[in-house]
């Protein structure tokens, strides 16, 4: 994994496969509340990388929980890796989630584990050795700036270094979908260049990425393709 | 986990239980635990004990056999008695007969008509007692036939009117001490049942954590099963051991017949204890697991 640069993202070409995620007319509610998505078609061409913005309460975070399999639709379709999603069993959902990284608005850290171990989640889940993995969590916690934290518990780290830590356990199983909710929201400028950089990195490697941000700065920055969301509907930006 | 000296040396790290360490709820959950595995120990102990003092009680009547003689006429009861006794040593499987004299027979009814108060021209029926040889004792056919043929008028009474008492009441409390064993392995797995639903509840961000890193139902329910198997085989060492030490105290101090007179006990049955964390451990872990895959295939 390079660790330089912030060049513009490249777009997938026209001819790319089959869409790694899409949506047919989707809608979502919680329990019997009115829906917070209404009608979303939406198609991730495989290596893509997108922006989803749109002011608080819009939908943005509730896409995002339908894409990495945390809700079901009230109605509509969803295809992930060319699958549907909508009516698939509870035993077949943990297969395709160890596939999608995901950094949480809120960082959702196990508070009674260690730096360390919160990374190497995604592995011990997925039923590698540590033997296999604990090098790669060390580098990856290096590089997020955390090497001198590895054994500290979440409860002494700053929103900053938590929010970092969320971003090292997101990506260190190397998913084929990376969705990150607001990631550079408790970071500095610098950092949040640095993490950017990383998701670019991890795009360019393959990995299909969709960041939620209402930082329009580093939207515009990166040049990425936007879905905008208002009113639980996907709108032309 | 915690690494001492260096905090970058992850070359040594190994990985943490994904389960909060144990809190105040599994405290309690221990000790009653350790209560329903030290009163299955004591049941296993009583019931052993019970065992073997009902096989002494068959053994001893099995044994022996009574018979009791009606003199002829111009025959008085000893001379009766004397016959009879003859008659009865000579069958193969009677190790020894011998007719009780009159005081004998008299010490026998004391119970019931007091000492001193039979009058001594009340008859007694007089008893010929009969040792068996316990590998091969006579029946009480081949008795009533040596006494046919030696023309005693006698009554063969070879205790097996009691023999099935008690090996009815042997079987009942063998019955008995399974049952409740069961009823504790059932309260045992109850318990364990309602504290994984609690575990559950109180670390549902945990487990959404987990599913969402892509962890199987199974995964996480193997976590609870472990958990509550190994808290449950601790506590159970410990009841074990607590019902082992009370055994082995009443065994000491007991007196010359061990636990009680009419529950003996031996050394031995103490190993009875042993199974006992392994047998809570397995409940636990059937409990912890069967509830946990119960309540997680029933969220959406």
């Amino acid at each position: 994994m390079s660790r330089q640069g912030a060049d513009p993202i490249e777009r997938p070409s026209a001819t790319a496969s089959s869409p790694i995620v899409a949506f047919q007319a989707v809608g979502m509610r919680y329990g019997r509340a009115p829906e917070v998505l209404r009608d979303i078609d939406l198609t991730l061409a495989p290596g893509s990388f997108h922006f989803l913005t749109g002011a608080s309460g819009a939908g943005k975070s509730s896409l995002l929980k339908l894409i990495y399999l945390a809700h079901r639709p009230s109605r509509g379709l969803i295809s992930l890796f060319g699958q549907d999603v909508s009516l698939m069993g509870r035993r077949e959902l943990p297969a395709l989630r160890r596939r999608i990284g995901v950094v949480f608005q809120e960082f959702r850290l196990l508070e009674h584990l260690s730096a360390f171990d919160n990374v190497a989640l995604p592995l011990r889940i997925a039923g590698q050795r540590p033997e296999s993995y604990r090098a790669d969590v060390a580098e990856l916690l290096a590089w997020v700036g955390l090497g001198k934290r590895m054994h500290a518990m979440p409860a002494t780290l700053s929103g900053g270094e938590k929010q970092r830590l969320a971003i090292a356990r997101a990506v260190v199983a190397k998913p084929d979908i990376l969705l990150a909710d607001e990631p550079t929201g408790n970071v500095d400028h610098e950092m949040a260049l640095r993490i950017m950089r990383l998701f670019v990195e991890l795009n360019r490697l393959g990995t299909t990425v969709m960041i939620a941000s209402h930082d329009q700065d580093l939207v515009s920055r990166f040049g990425a393709p936007v879905l905008h969301l208002s009113e639980g509907r996907l709108a032309p930006v | 986990m915690s690494l001492d000296g260096d905090p970058d040396d992850w070359t040594r790290w190994k990985p943490a239980p994904l389960l909060p360490r144990q809190d105040g709820r599994d405290r309690g959950l221990a000790f009653v635990i350790a209560v329903l595995c030290f009163l299955a120990t004591l049941m296993a102990f009583a019931s052993l004990a019970a065992n073997r003092a009902a096989e002494g009680w068959v053994r001893d009547l099995s044994a022996s056999a009574t018979i009791q003689v009606r003199p002829r006429d111009g025959e008085t009861d000893s001379e009766a008695a004397a016959r009879a006794a003859e008659a009865l040593a000579a069958v193969k499987g009677v190790t020894e007969a011998a007719s009780l004299d009159r005081a004998a027979s008299e010490k026998l009814l004391e119970p019931w008509l007091g000492q001193g108060g039979i009058p001594a021209d009340l008859p007694i029926p007089r008893l010929v007692t009969v040792e068996l040889d316990p590998k091969a004792p006579a029946t009480a056919g081949a008795l009533n036939g040596a006494l046919r043929e030696a023309g005693v008028d006698g009554e063969v009474d070879d205790h097996s009117r009691w023999l099935a008492d008690v090996k009815r009441s042997a079987g009942a409390i063998g019955g008995t001490a399974i049952g409740a064993g069961l009823l504790v392995a059932m309260a045992a797995a109850a318990v364990i049942a309602f504290a994984t639903r609690a575990g559950l509840a109180a670390r549902h961000e945990v487990v959404e954590v987990l599913h969402l890193a892509g962890a199987q139902d199974a995964f996480v329910a193997r976590l609870f099963q472990r958990r509550f198997a190994l808290l449950a085989a601790r506590a159970g060492l410990y009841g074990a051991a607590a019902a082992a030490a009370l055994a082995a105290a009443a065994h000491v101090f007991g007196g010359s017949d061990g636990f009680t007179p009419v529950l003996p006990m031996v050394w031995n049955d103490l190993f009875a204890a042993l199974p006992v964390p392994i047998l809570a451990a397995m409940v636990a872990a059937v409990a912890a697991r069967g509830t946990a895959m119960r309540l997680l295939k029933a969220e959406p």
